[in-house]
């Protein structure tokens, strides 16, 4: 079946499967962002023990999702991979260090024995998702921003600043995204915790909490938005492999893609309603905005990655040489590869699927103080 | 390439794939114990089996979450460390990284939530699938990331591709069923398995001379004595195989391995050895015995299953034996120098579009191809990795495991002639044995990976070829901050784990 494709279909294919898995991660980095608001929502103890099992049974899902996304633009686009991880190497293990602190803050935090205390654990978590969201948002700005490296004729690349990476902190727009992807976690988060918690204080100070992350969030998502659609773009001559700038490049991707275009703005009409849903309370409060945010988030996101690969653009820019750019034909895995890889990728749907039923079997009641007494296990 | 900045690199990767090797062993073991346990609780309704899963499932998750953050940076460090590796070999070797992620990962993450969080909330039966799923996809994660490493050890299934100079899958399960992916992916999830099997009859018997939860600690040491006896033989088994596969492919390590200088047939094995460095400086890397007990013939038959066999050694493999048809390292090495020369020609021929001179180049890139990587070597030497490390290492994790095969005896012995009361030297014993058992399983990763220096791809990429090109200060200051940040997590585990377990589990907690 997927041999008979070519290898630009399969390139295409796994570019919408890496823009997925982006998706999904962004949507779950709702667990880091939650992370940043234990001590705005939790003011005794108890609550935010509450709100830390709430995020807590999620973590693992953003971990893996993090993991699969590395693994699958390792096997899709290896030229990436050795490019940008050993090249960004800064904000790569920055990125590196808040997740291992994650890992082991929820299980560690009030177990006895714990010689570093509650507090430290608390602090991790804050560290991961501030930082985590901040810098990973940074990182995928330089997909539309470019970076400074080059590539030699044995593809094997060098980066050409000395920062390796952090000098991406000081572009307006790549820290726009950062930004508004941790305000965006922050929001998430909230509507997260207002759906899974029955706790009539926490309900009340998440719903505060709510616009009070959304508004920056929609401020810097629409400077980088802005920014997006109106900057020069990095384009692909598909008859040369040349790359050149192109202007309102992102915005053409946008509508010579009107599917693309379309989920772009579903996404961001999703996500204002979701917020809007739950932010104001009309006949009854709703608690189901994540679902609207949550599924927007994942539309915005993809609609995002497509435009930075698809239409004969350059996905990894490099603004030292122009040619030497990443694109998802310049940087792919062989046909061959591509084809094995694809085949995997048909149990996609089983593994969303038993996700779903095993999300929704822990979940379907709502956490609140007497279920942690009577749980074994508790973060 | 700076050496400094091959050895930092080397030294955090060391690192870090050392501190994941702690914990993960006790993942893969631990968490099919557990599924044993919860099966025979599902199976006989007796509470008390369900409070001893809950126990040992309470150590696996303070277990699992720091395996998990050391598993992450090992994943990222092949491109942040290794990115001219990533690139060479990314379209094998990412593979098995993204199936891990898409088959393993998300089963493990996803079932772990039911298995801690769902015992009120989802059926007795889906409860116990869910442990077994943790148990089968932490050991398939383990599978796609020992594939990846085999293939290391013994490329297969793939070709060179000039065009995009690296190299291609050309058959996905020659890779994924190569004789060493196999033998690599049992060895080692059995080495879990023992280890797991030894960390809870050592906790158990420390309860019974503790004269405490005495029900609890013999149903824990029966169940893991059976594992880790049934496993511990395996492990044998799949050791044995693994020096075959050795001898057969990587021959230099071998020989580094049982510090054979001068090849012979009717090897003997050197059970044990102390070495000194020799003074013969013109053989460099030479080690001389100070005292040895050999079996006689034992080598060539672990080698080749005949006690009659040549097994070529060190200074054979170096520099070469021409009546046994093994040329020398300074042969490759200039057979090397001539394909990695060949590929920029054939690269500036395309350039300048001369497709004679490319295709003559390329023909001898074909031809010389096997032996690309020595082409990066500065001399013959080099090809010798470090000999008494890996000796000893060898031995000690051979040693070891004999030992825990005696350990599963004894305690189903005593359990059995209802003996386990007041055996004092047993329960010190077993508790010894605990950090042994981590100890053999490092071991056998420093003969693995120490071993098979100084290729990063056998035969094909050196070490210093692979890596980033980054400063040194960069890979020195993470590496410290690693070290740092491991060392503080590690304490904090053990201290958590020593801590759960002197509360033992939980009172009541039946229902």
């Amino acid at each position: 079946m997927f041999e008979n494709l070519s290898h630009l279909t399969l390139q295409h294919y796994w570019w919408a499967i890496i823009s997925l898995l982006g998706a999904l991660l962004v949507f779950l980095l709702f667990v880091q962002g939650g992370q940043t608001l234990i001590y705005r929502l939790g003011k005794t103890d108890t609550e935010r023990t509450l709100i830390v099992n709430i995020l807590g049974r999620k973590w693992e899902f953003t971990f893996t999702t993090l993991v699969t996304f590395g693994g699958a633009f390792f096997a899709a686009f290896p030229l990436f991979y050795s490019t940008s991880f050993g090249g960004a190497y800064w904000v790569w293990m920055i990125i590196l260090f808040a997740f291992i602190l994650q890992a082991v803050s929820y299980e560690f935090r009030t177990k006895p024995g714990n010689f570093l205390g509650k507090k430290t654990f608390e602090v991790f978590l804050f560290v991961n998702g501030l930082v985590g969201t901040i810098f990973l948002g940074t990182a995928v700005g330089t997909f539309f921003t470019g970076s400074q490296f080059s590539v030699n004729d044995m593809n094997f690349s060098q980066w050409e600043t000395a920062t390796h990476g952090l000098e991406a902190v000081l572009n307006v727009q790549n820290l726009a995204l950062g930004l508004a992807l941790f305000f965006l976690s922050r929001t998430l988060a909230t509507l997260f915790i207002i759906q899974n918690v029955r706790h009539t204080e926490v309900i009340i100070r998440a719903r505060r909490q709510l616009l009070q992350d959304a508004l920056p969030f929609l401020v810097f998502f629409l400077t980088f938005t802005a920014m997006l659609l109106l900057k020069q773009g990095f384009a692909v001559n598909p008859e040369t492999g040349e790359v050149f700038m192109q202007p309102y490049k992102y915005f053409r991707n946008m509508a010579e893609m009107p599917v693309v275009g379309i989920l772009f703005l579903l996404g961001v009409v999703l996500v204002l309603l979701g917020i809007f849903r739950t932010a104001f309370c009309f006949e009854k409060c709703s608690d189901k905005g994540i679902w609207g945010a949550g599924i927007g988030t994942v539309l915005t996101v993809f609609a995002l990655f497509l435009t930075a690969g698809y239409n004969h653009t350059a996905y990894y820019p490099s603004t030292f040489d122009l040619q030497d750019s990443l694109t998802i034909q310049n940087s792919s895995s062989s046909h061959y590869t591509l084809t094995a890889m694809s085949y995997v990728s048909l149990l996609v749907p089983f593994i969303l699927a038993y996700i779903f039923y095993a999300w929704r079997a822990i979940t379907l009641k709502k956490i609140d103080q007497e279920e942690l007494e009577e749980e074994g296990h508790v973060y | 390439m700076e050496e400094a900045l091959v050895n930092w690199s080397r030294a955090q990767f060391a690192l870090t794939a050392m501190y994941h090797w702690i914990f993960v062993p006790l993942t893969l073991g631990l968490s099919f114990i557990i599924a044993f346990m919860e099966t025979i609780y599902v199976r006989t309704g007796d509470a008390e089996w369900k409070r001893i899963t809950k126990f040992w499932m309470t150590l696996f998750g303070i277990n699992f979450a720091i395996g998990v953050a050391t598993g992450i940076i090992l994943e990222f460090e092949f491109g942040t460390n290794w990115s001219n590796y990533s690139w060479f070999v990314g379209d094998i070797f990412g593979a098995p990284l993204a199936i891990e992620g898409i088959l393993a990962f998300f089963m493990e993450s996803t079932f772990i939530a039911v298995m801690f969080f769902g015992w009120n909330k989802v059926s007795k039966k889906f409860h116990l699938l869910s442990t077994w799923l943790v148990a089968v996809g932490a050991n398939l994660s383990a599978l796609w990331i020992l594939v990846a490493n085999a293939w290391m050890q013994n490329p297969v299934g793939t070709r060179f591709n000039p065009d995009t100079a690296r190299n291609e899958m050309t058959n996905f399960w020659d890779v994924l069923f190569s004789p060493v992916a196999i033998n690599k992916f049992l060895h080692t999830v059995q080495s879990g398995f023992v280890l797991a099997s030894v960390f809870v009859i050592g906790i158990s018997a420390w309860y019974l001379m503790k004269k405490r939860e005495e029900r609890l600690a013999k149903r824990s040491m029966l169940v893991a004595g059976i594992f880790g006896l049934v496993m511990s033989v395996l492990l044998i088994v799949s050791g044995d195989m693994s020096a075959r596969l050795m001898a057969k492919y990587q021959p230099v390590k071998f020989a580094a391995m049982e510090n054979l200088y001068e090849g012979q047939t009717n090897a003997p094995l050197v059970a044990v050895g102390l070495l000194r460095s020799s003074p013969d400086q013109e053989e460099h890397k030479k080690e001389d015995f100070i005292l040895k007990i050999e079996i006689p013939n034992f080598l060539s038959y672990m080698a080749f299953l005949d006690a009659n066999a040549y097994v070529p050694g060190i200074k054979d493999l170096i520099h070469g034996n021409p009546e046994r048809g093994i040329i020398s390292t300074a042969e490759k090495i200039e057979k090397g120098k001539i394909a990695v020369a060949a590929l920029k020609s054939y690269k500036d021929a395309r350039k300048a579009g001369d497709t004679a001179a490319a295709d003559s180049s390329l023909a001898l890139v074909n031809a010389h191809y096997s032996y690309f990587g020595y082409g990066f070597l500065q001399d013959e030497h080099e090809a010798i990795p470090p000999i008494q490390l890996t000796f000893y290492s060898f031995r000690i994790m051979v040693g070891l495991g004999f030992l825990f095969v005696l350990l599963f005896a004894t305690t189903l012995y005593l359990l059995r002639k209802k003996k386990m009361h007041g055996q004092k030297w047993f329960g010190l014993t077993a508790i010894c044995m605990i950090p042994l058992a981590y100890l053999a399983t490092q071991m056998g990763w420093i003969v693995a990976e120490v071993g098979r220096q100084p290729w990063v791809i056998q035969d094909l990429m050196p070490t210093r070829a692979a890596v980033s090109q980054i400063n040194t200060s960069a890979v020195q200051l993470t590496f410290v901050l690693f070290a740092i940040t491991f060392t503080i997590l590690l304490i904090a585990e053990i201290r958590i784990m020593v801590k759960q377990i002197h509360k033992g589990p939980k009172e009541g907690g039946t229902k």
